[in-house]
């Protein structure tokens, strides 16, 4: 099919391909970006630097052991995913219908599904960089000691771990597709009370059981538990559960979250054409 | 005629900051029903103080009278005006312009644009207070926090926090300012400065914990001594076992927070006038990025 003299013909897609494809044009973005706007270097590696430093120096002021410096470092890296999740995958779908955008998604012969997932995996990627970035500049500047236990189970409870959260990620996507202006606010609100039930920057195990077992619903509490336990010498005596009972439950979670957002993505979408949500725009 | 003129532009830049902070109250409020505004208004700050809360607990092994808690708890709970009030009169630009798009209608209509922004500000006094207030009760009913109503110095906790939210809003009008004249990163102008803030004032531990060298950027910061000032007239003793202001009088503190909010005051002032004009010049007040 061509789209008009002298232009580069587009060959049209079905099925499989057009859902791989569908992936990768929502990846792609999120993808280079990272490449042409470089200024993120600053912005997403310094503020989480600054916040990292300042619970290092609260650790400091209490006079706590070095590792628990180690245990922000690694916390405050990963609160970029938490970020990543909340405000470019759960809301984003909310964005999208502000810009215009959402209605064109729904008329495009596209899965919607294929959407989601190539915004987790552009998400995914680029957060990584930026997690990574953070461990780094952190580890360097507060001099974090590590002992890793085993390469391959820490691969696999990040992989897993990951997996998990943008299943919940998009999940919660579909949700917020019938929100309007309440989206930000409730994104919002959905930061420091997960920070401090994840335990991004202490042991999870300092809370009582229970409450440690509930807040094992959001997948980073036991990924970072894990990770912790896996890079840290003194990780596994500070740790909620033992590490394959920790991969077993991200596992359950992997499977849960990404049949629960294909289920609810297919309710939501439903019901938001039904009640006329989508294009919609409550300012 | 010049006092006429100069009534009339004080009656417009007095409508200007009372119809902006109302503004700011139903944008900040209205977007849901009372019960859960109150929810969104005490779970984030309760659960951004516990988080420090639980950190300190898990190395001191819960002692919580230490006058270092007092210290993290009630720096930690005042903090949240900054985040509130600064990032409030700098976020409004990014609100008007991108969000609404009634920012090129603001400055077309007979409003004073910097009583404007400072008003959008001070609404979120208002709910940046009810966050306060919750913190500061829920640390002196469950934690032992020994803020006493009899011992309060209240006429110096009064002036320093009347001065510090007036310092605050001129600080975010210079973030006003620059978001004026950018359009990539804009959102995150108000929450970079706060970290920064947050880490270098000492807001959460001593200042004379920071490596000798950071330290300086905290001397030169207003927010080091407004906290410390509020610090003092809740828990005087407390407060003062630190090293680092000790030496320093709440009269000399005040003094020095007075000093500093004039000259932030004005260097604000002209900052936010010349970027103004710039914005004005590129033709940038209208500008959408969608970015």
């Amino acid at each position: 099919m061509t789209v008009g003299s002298g232009m580069t013909p587009i060959k049209k897609q079905t099925g499989w391909r057009l859902y791989a494809q569908t992936i990768i044009g929502r990846a792609y973005p999120r993808v280079i970006g990272t490449q042409r706007e470089k200024s993120w270097l600053f912005f997403d590696v310094f503020l989480p630097v600054l916040a990292v430093a300042a619970y290092v120096y609260v650790y400091r002021a209490m006079r706590a052991p070095e590792e628990y410096v180690g245990f922000v470092v690694v916390g405050g890296a990963m609160t970029a995913f938490w970020l990543n999740v909340l405000w470019s995958m759960s809301s984003q779908l909310y964005w999208e219908k502000e810009q215009g955008n959402l209605a064109l998604y729904i008329m495009a012969p596209n899965s919607m599904m294929a959407i989601l997932l190539g915004m987790a995996l552009g998400g995914m990627f680029a957060t990584t960089l930026r997690a990574f970035a953070v461990i780094v500049v952190g580890s360097l500047a507060f001099q974090v000691q590590y002992a890793i236990a085993g390469w391959l189970e820490l691969l696999a409870v990040f992989v897993l771990a990951l997996t998990a959260l943008y299943g919940m990620g998009m999940m919660l996507a579909s949700l917020f597709l019938l929100l309007g202006r309440e989206a930000w606010h409730l994104s919002n609100l959905a930061q420091e009370p997960i920070f401090l039930l994840s335990g991004f920057y202490f042991p999870i195990k300092s809370f009582n059981f229970w409450i440690a077992l509930g807040a094992s619903i959001i997948p980073l509490t036991l990924g970072l538990d894990a990770m912790r336990q896996l890079v840290f010498p003194s990780g596994a005596t500070l740790g909620f559960l033992s590490v394959p009972i920790e991969i077993a439950i991200l596992i359950v979670l992997c499977v849960v979250f990404l049949i629960a957002a294909r289920v609810l993505l297919a309710y939501m979408e439903r019901l938001a054409i039904r009640e006329g949500r989508l294009t919609e725009s409550r300012r | 005629m010049v006092n006429l003129k100069s009534e009339i532009l004080n009656l417009k830049s007095l409508r200007s900051f009372r119809m902006a902070t109302w503004l700011g109250w139903q944008i900040e409020s209205n977007w849901t029903d009372p019960f859960l505004f109150a929810v969104y208004s005490i779970v984030k700050p309760l659960a951004s103080a516990l988080i420090l809360v639980v950190m300190y607990g898990v190395i001191t092994s819960g002692d919580f009278n230490a006058p270092l808690f007092s210290f993290i708890f009630i720096g930690n709970a005042f903090y949240q005006y900054v985040g509130a009030v600064m990032t409030g009169v700098s976020w409004s630009v990014i609100d008007d312009r991108e969000h609404y798009r009634t920012l090129k209608y603001i400055y077309t209509a007979p409003v004073d644009y910097m009583a404007y922004l400072i008003g959008r500000g001070i609404a979120r006094v208002l709910t940046g207070s009810f966050s306060v207030f919750i913190t500061i009760s829920a640390g002196v009913l469950f934690l032992q926090v020994p803020v006493q109503l009899g011992a309060i110095d209240a006429p110096l906790f009064l002036a320093a926090l009347a001065i510090g939210i007036v310092m605050l809003a001129m600080m975010g009008l210079v973030l006003a300012g620059i978001i004026l004249l950018i359009a990539h990163h804009a959102g995150y102008l108000g929450d970079a400065t706060a970290g920064a803030l947050y880490l270098f004032s000492g807001a959460i531990f001593p200042l004379d914990v920071l490596p000798e060298f950071l330290r300086p950027i905290g001397y030169l910061m207003p927010i080091t001594y407004w906290l410390e000032l509020l610090r003092r007239s809740l828990v005087g003793s407390v407060a003062q076992a630190f090293p680092t202001l000790a030496p320093f009088s709440n009269a000399q503190l005040l003094a020095i927070l007075i000093g500093l909010t004039l000259l932030f005051g004005a260097l604000s002032f002209f900052a936010f006038r010349w970027c103004d004009r710039r914005a004005r010049e590129r033709g940038l007040i209208d500008m959408v990025t969608n970015h």
